[in-house]
C-alpha cells in the first residue's frame, strides 16, 4: 500500500531528515513509526501526503508513485489519505458536523449523504450528542477523536497519523489508539508516528502490530 | 449539477453572511469602492449631457448667403429657385434687402436712423439650411465655399469655428473620461485584490486544512471570488447611489441656469442602460480583482 525505495529528502535549510530509506506497509497494516524526535518520522507521513516531495527516491502510494503526481492532481491523491495531527488542525469557528464534513464538502458529495455519513463517523468515535458543539466547548481528547472521524469520514483506504496521542493522558490514548485498531480491522491501512513505547506495547499486547524504528532518517533493523 | 449549485449557493450566502459580520471593514472598503466608481460615472452623465447638448445645435446650423447690394430681386429669387431644387438643403429661405431692413427696423430700434439713410444699405440675402447629414464642419465649409462662387453672391456666413470647438471639446472630454475610467478601474481592482489578499493571509489555516483534506485549488478559492464580487457589486450600488445624488443636486441649479438662457434644459442621469452597464462593470472589477489576487496568494498558502 505504501512504499518507500531509497527515498532521500533534504530540505532547502540543508537538514537531511531522510537518507535512503526504504520500507513497505502491506494493506490492511497497522504500523507505528518510532524514534526520537528529529529521526524523520514526520517527514515520512509528510512523503505520503505530498505535503513535501521526495529529493530523490520513490515513494509509492496506493500503486501510483507520487512523484509523477501534478500539482492540480494533488486534491485527489490527498482525498485518499486520512490525515489525524496531534493539533487536531479544526476549524475554530465551525461545529463539530461541520469539520467533519469538510472532507465530503471538498470531493462534492450531496447534502444528504454527507448528514449521514458524517453522523456515522461521529458515532464510530462516541462524539455524535456533540455534532452541535464547536471545538473550544470539547476537551482535548475529544477534539482528537473529531480530527479521527474527519480523517475517515470518507472511507479511505490509508490513515495516517503524526502523534496523535501527543497531548492526551494515558486512559485517553489508548481509547484513541483502540479506535484506530478498528479502523485496521475494516481493512484501512493505518500507519501512526508516536514516540509513546509504552502505549504501543500496550496496544501490541491486545493485537498484532508492526513497529518501524526510525533513526537519523533511516529504518533501524 | 444540483449538488454543484447548492454548493455555489452556499458559498455566496456564505461569504455574504462572512462580510456582514465585519462590517467596519466591509463598509470601509466599499466606500472606498464606492467614491472610485463615482467619478467616472459622474463623467459619463456629463460627457453625455454635453453630447446632448450638442445635438441640439447641430439642427440649428445654418448658412448665410448675402448678394452683392447691385443684384436684383429676379436674380436673388432665380438663385433661390436654383438652390431649392438642391437635395442637400432642407430648407432655403429667402430675405429681400426690403423685408431685411423693414425686419431690421421692427427689431433694432434704428427706425429714425434708418429713415435717414436714403437707399437700403441691406443686400438681399438667403438663409440656407443643410440637410441633417451635412453637420461636419469640413462639409459645411466646402460648402460655403462652393456656394461663394455662385453668381450675384457677395459672401457666404458661416459660423462653423464654434461647433468645431464644441466637437473637439466634447472629444477631449470623452478621452478624458475614458482615461478616467481607466485609471480608477486599475485603482479598485487593487483595492479589491488589497482586500482579499489580506482575507486569505487572516485565513491561512482555515485554507491550509481545507488543502489538507483535499480541497482543489478552484474550491479554496470559491469564496473569495465571490467575497471580491460582492465587493463590487456593494460599491457599484453605493456609486450608482451617489451618482443619483449628485445629478439631483445639480439639476435644479442647472434648470434655473438653462432657464436663464431661454432654454428648458433638464439633466439627464446615468439611465438604465448606464445603471446596469456600472453595475456589470463592479462585478467584473470585483471578480477580476480577487481572481488575480487569489491566484497569487493560495498558491503560496501551502500545508507544512
Amino acid at each position: 500500500m505504501i512504499r518507500f525505495e531509497h527515498v532521500f529528502k533534504r530540505y532547502p535549510n540543508g537538514r537531511e531528515a531522510l537518507s535512503d530509506l526504504s520500507l513497505e506497509v502491506a494493506s490492511g497494516e497497522l504500523a507505528f513509526l518510532t524514534g526520537h524526535s528529529g529521526a524523520g518520522k514526520s517527514t515520512l507521513l509528510k512523503l505520503i501526503a505530498l505535503i513535501e516531495r521526495p529529493t530523490r527516491g520513490q515513494v509509492t502510494v496506493n500503486g501510483r508513485n507520487v512523484n509523477g503526481i501534478a500539482r492540480r492532481k494533488l486534491p485527489a491523491h490527498r482525498r485518499q489519505i486520512g490525515m489525524v495531527f496531534q493539533d487536531h488542525k479544526l476549524l475554530a469557528d465551525r461545529t463539530i458536523f461541520d469539520n467533519v464534513a469538510l472532507p465530503l464538502i471538498v470531493s462534492g458529495v450531496s447534502g444528504k449523504e454527507i448528514g449521514k455519513r458524517v453522523r456515522a463517523s461521529l458515532d464510530q468515535v462516541g462524539l455524535l450528542p456533540m455534532e452541535r458543539c464547536l471545538p473550544v466547548e470539547l476537551s482535548t481528547g475529544e477534539q482528537q477523536r473529531v480530527g479521527i472521524a474527519r480523517a475517515v469520514v470518507s472511507k479511505p483506504p490509508i490513515l495516517i497519523a503524526d502523534e496523535p496521542t501527543g497531548n492526551l493522558d494515558p486512559d485517553l490514548s489508548l481509547e484513541v489508539m483502540r479506535i484506530f485498531s478498528r479502523f485496521r480491522d475494516v481493512g484501512v491501512t493505518v500507519l501512526i508516528a508516536s514516540h509513546d513505547l509504552a502505549l504501543i506495547e500496550h496496544v501490541a499486547s491486545s493485537s498484532p502490530v508492526r513497529r518501524i524504528r526510525l533513526e537519523g532518517g533511516r529504518v533501524l533493523q | 449539477m444540483i449538488v454543484w449549485l447548492t454548493r455555489h449557493a452556499q458559498t455566496l450566502f456564505g461569504t455574504l453572511g462572512r462580510l456582514s459580520q465585519q462590517r467596519m471593514q466591509t463598509g470601509m472598503t466599499i466606500l472606498v469602492i464606492g467614491i472610485a466608481l463615482t467619478l467616472p460615472a459622474c463623467l459619463q452623465v456629463l460627457t453625455k449631457n454635453v453630447a446632448a447638448l450638442g445635438d441640439s445645435f447641430d439642427r440649428t446650423i445654418e448658412l448665410s448667403v448675402y448678394m452683392r447690394t447691385d443684384a436684383a430681386v429676379a436674380q436673388a429669387e432665380q438663385l433661390a429657385a436654383q438652390l431649392r431644387a438642391r437635395p442637400d438643403f432642407a430648407e432655403v429661405r429667402l430675405i429681400k434687402a426690403d423685408e431685411g431692413l423693414a425686419e431690421f427696423r421692427a427689431r433694432s430700434g434704428f427706425g429714425e436712423a434708418l429713415d435717414a439713410l436714403e437707399s437700403n444699405p441691406l443686400p438681399h440675402a438667403l438663409v440656407i439650411r443643410p440637410v441633417a447629414s451635412f453637420t461636419g464642419a469640413k462639409q459645411l465649409d466646402a460648402l460655403a465655399g462652393e456656394l461663394k462662387m455662385l453668381p450675384g453672391v457677395e459672401s457666404v456666413q458661416l459660423d462653423s469655428v464654434w461647433v468645431e470647438r464644441f466637437n473637439a471639446m466634447l472629444d477631449a472630454l470623452r478621452s478624458g473620461s475614458w482615461v478616467a475610467a481607466i485609471l480608477l478601474a486599475i485603482g479598485v481592482t487593487v483595492i479589491i485584490g488589497n482586500t482579499i489578499r489580506a482575507d486569505i493571509h487572516s485565513r491561512r489555516a482555515e485554507i491550509e486544512i481545507a488543502k489538507l483534506v483535499g480541497a482543489s485549488d478552484a474550491f479554496v478559492r470559491r469564496p473569495f471570488l465571490y467575497t471580491g464580487v460582492w465587493y463590487g457589486l456593494g460599491g457599484a450600488l453605493l456609486a450608482l447611489l451617489l451618482t443619483a445624488l449628485i445629478v439631483a443636486l445639480l439639476s435644479v441649479p442647472i434648470a434655473r441656469l438653462a432657464g436663464l438662457y431661454g432654454g428648458a434644459y433638464s439633466l439627464s442621469g446615468l439611465g438604465l442602460d448606464g445603471s446596469f452597464k456600472l453595475l456589470a462593470l463592479g462585478v467584473g472589477l470585483g471578480w477580476v480583482g480577487s481572481l488575480v489576487a487569489a491566484n497569487w496568494q493560495l498558491r503560496q498558502v501551502e500545508p507544512s
